[in-house]
């Protein structure tokens, strides 16, 4: 059974210093939420909160309904999995995955059972005699995530689980830790600052930084549509390309912004003040090396990566702004080369001084 | 490295060091070395080899410091495993003194550690000072401080008659007790282990307990299935430490008694024992005897305690 998860004002505290600031976020039963956001953001904090290894310092959070601030992490039907695995070194893999059954006094053949049910789930049968350190790092991983499957727990927490995986692995098991949600059916959070990991697992993400909410939406949301200049830079790879602008001062329409020494106009008018500096935001894939009415002007390339499938140029605008251009497939471009670069406005963004989109 | 050495030894080795040959050539390749070294050389072999060979040679001999030493071959060993009922009583007292004092010391050296790994303000400063009496422990001045203590008219009773009304024995004086206050000495130098327990609880990855904690383990089950099984290698280290220094104890029992082991034999430590033939009666060769069996001993129990290690002792890698 999966549980849904509110949080109310959520704010955690270290004596005066205010880490997380009155977080308010729902997460659906069943629902696959990733926190995501650069080290020191607060999302590590925010799940140990939520699995009760960390005090609430203001706020409530509620499981089905159910205030859990006081409630001891063993009570609140969650299972986590460590960064670290935090597996019992002197215990077999056995050992590790029934202890907290045997801890909660159920009986021996009920433990068996949960415990062979998880290894097969896992294929990790052949280990279970094991002791930790006679297995590999993904294996390791497995335990650790057999160890919260065999509580059978209403929500499961990750705490950047694949961190110390090699790329390979990670990738491995990312698709299975997908399929694994699909196969509980659990509410599962999962904290990472690989916006990759966030993008492929997720039905919900939520961008931190600073301990607050940027942005909270389903992936393609948050890439179609951020709502500020972080969520915008921080989610998509190769990273959102931001070009100085300004707002044409003799266009009453607001539509009408400079950019690299082009005037572009725009599809809706700009929410920004005369003057406000402003930031083109274009992702790197809608750049196109043509000339076109929406024109950046030229740009001359810089470096080019050659990736089979796709081809990336780090270029120049003429004013000298840094832009990265995704092509598909390979491209005969070379460095020193000048390049058009061109748009289409409806994939492009604009942010206020402040960071928020105006357009 | 082996290139190296190669190299070196073919072509660019000097020709009069090629000439000395190998030994010589490496001896003064490391003279610098050895220069650095021989303090402790010198004290190996003049301090510690030296004497202990010696008293291998003496545990053969009778000889009493005046005379040549008399070869008496097994003689010495054979009277102290099956006519002397001394040995008996030393070793008595001494595998008592071990028994107690060794878990309880422990025991309370890793109350005291966990105490302090809760991270309490100024852990520094307290630290410092329960190591203090680890620092003192063995010295005469401390021992003469518990004497006073333990004394009949002591502070120990003066504080049971003020705080109890109990007006308690004269604890060093009577054998039922004396041994006692020694285990009791002991522990209270208890700041070593207690440093090394510190350390290996610093050593736990706090999110074991808190993956413990999640599987709804209480603190009694984090602390009997997480802190002692990742602490047995410190623990295990701790026990053939202390229990070799506990055969080893003499200064505490020499002050208390005053070199008797009295009262009735009650704190004969063996090494105090092994002190009484040897500087009482002069027998040099008798004494040197029990010091190789002592040898024998805490060697045996070494070799036992790292095999039986093995079942128990739990290491990471």
């Amino acid at each position: 059974m999966a549980s849904g998860i509110t949080l109310e004002k959520i704010q955690k505290r270290y004596g005066a210093l205010p880490v997380i600031h009155g977080v308010d976020l729902k997460i659906e039963p069943g629902e696959f939420t990733v926190f995501v956001g650069p080290s020191g953001c607060g999302k590590s904090t925010l799940l140990r909160m939520i699995a009760g290894l960390e005090e609430i310092s203001g706020g409530e959070l509620r499981i089905d309904g159910e205030r859990v601030n006081e409630t001891a992490p063993s009570k609140r039907g969650i299972a986590m999995v460590f960064q670290s695995y935090a597996l019992y070194p002197h215990m077999s893999v056995y050992k590790n995955l029934s202890f907290g059954l045997e801890t909660a006094g159920m009986k021996k053949p009920e433990v068996d059972a949960r415990v062979k049910k998880a290894a097969d789930i896992l294929q990790i049968g052949p280990l279970l005699q094991r002791k930790p350190k006679a297995l590999s790092g993904g294996q390791r991983q497995r335990v650790a995530i057999g160890r919260a499957i065999v509580r059978e727990p209403r929500i499961f927490l990750f705490d950047e689980p694949l961190s110390n995986l090699d790329a390979e692995l990670r990738v491995q098991m990312r698709v299975e830790l997908s399929k694994l949600h699909q196969q509980l059916g659990s509410t599962m959070i999962y904290v990472t600052h690989d916006q990759v990991e966030a993008m492929t697992m997720a039905d919900k993400i939520v961008v931190l930084r600073d301990g607050r909410i940027m942005q909270a939406g389903r992936p393609l949301d948050l890439y179609n549509d951020p709502a500020n200049q972080f969520v915008a830079g921080f989610i998509g790879s190769p990273k959102m390309n931001f070009l100085s602008a300004k707002l044409d001062e003799t266009d009453a329409s607001h539509r009408t912004i400079e950019i690299a020494g082009q005037r572009i106009e725009l599809q809706k008018p700009l929410a920004a003040r005369e003057g406000e500096p402003l930031t083109f935001g274009l992702r790197p894939e809608h750049i196109q090396p043509q000339d076109n009415a929406l024109s950046l002007g030229s740009a001359s390339v810089q470096l080019v990566e050659h990736l089979g499938g796709s081809t990336v140029v780090y270029a120049s605008t003429q004013d000298g702004q840094p832009a990265t251009v995704l092509l598909e497939g390979q491209r005969p471009i070379r460095i020193g080369e000048t390049i058009p670069l061109s748009f289409h406005p409806s994939k492009s963004h604009v942010f206020g001084q402040d960071g928020r989109r105006v357009c | 490295m082996a290139l190296h050495s190669e190299i070196l030894s073919k072509e660019s080795r000097p020709a009069a060091l090629r000439s000395r040959g190998a030994f010589g050539g490496v001896l003064e390749r490391n003279a610098a070395g050895y220069v650095f070294l021989l303090p402790w050389l010198l004290g190996f072999f003049g301090l510690t080899l030296g004497p202990a060979l010696a008293s291998l040679y003496l545990s053969f001999t009778n000889y009493d410091l005046l005379q040549s030493p008399d070869w008496v071959g097994a003689a010495n060993y054979v009277r102290i495993l099956t006519d002397d009922p001394k040995f008996s009583a030393a070793m008595q007292v001494t595998f008592t003194y071990v028994i107690l004092s060794v878990p309880l010391k422990l025991a309370f050296a890793l109350a005291v550690a966990m105490a302090f790994n809760r991270g309490i303000k100024g852990l520094t400063l307290y630290r410092a000072i329960f190591y203090l009496p680890s620092l003192l422990g063995s010295s005469v001045a401390i021992a003469v401080l518990w004497r006073q203590l333990f004394a009949s008219d002591g502070l120990i009773n003066m504080a049971l008659w003020q705080l109890f009304g109990f007006e308690g024995p004269s604890w060093i004086s009577n054998p039922d007790y004396a041994l006692y206050t020694l285990v009791m000495l002991s522990i209270w130098q208890f700041g070593s282990p207690m440093i090394i327990f510190l350390a290996g609880l610093r050593q736990i990855p706090t999110d074991m307990y808190e993956a413990a904690q999640m599987d709804g383990a209480g603190k009694a089950r984090q602390f009997f299935k997480i802190t002692l099984p990742l602490l047995t290698p410190v623990i295990f280290f701790n026990g053939v430490i202390q229990t070799i220094e506990a055969f080893k104890a003499f200064t505490p029992a020499f002050i208390i008694s005053e070199g008797t082991g009295g009262p009735i034999n009650s704190t004969l430590f063996y090494t105090l024992y092994l002190y009484q033939e040897a500087f009482g009666f002069f027998r040099m060769g008798y004494a040197s005897a029990l010091a190789w069996i002592l040898v024998i001993i805490i060697s045996l129990f070494t070799a036992f305690s790292f095999l039986g290690a093995r079942y128990w002792v739990h290491y990471d890698d």
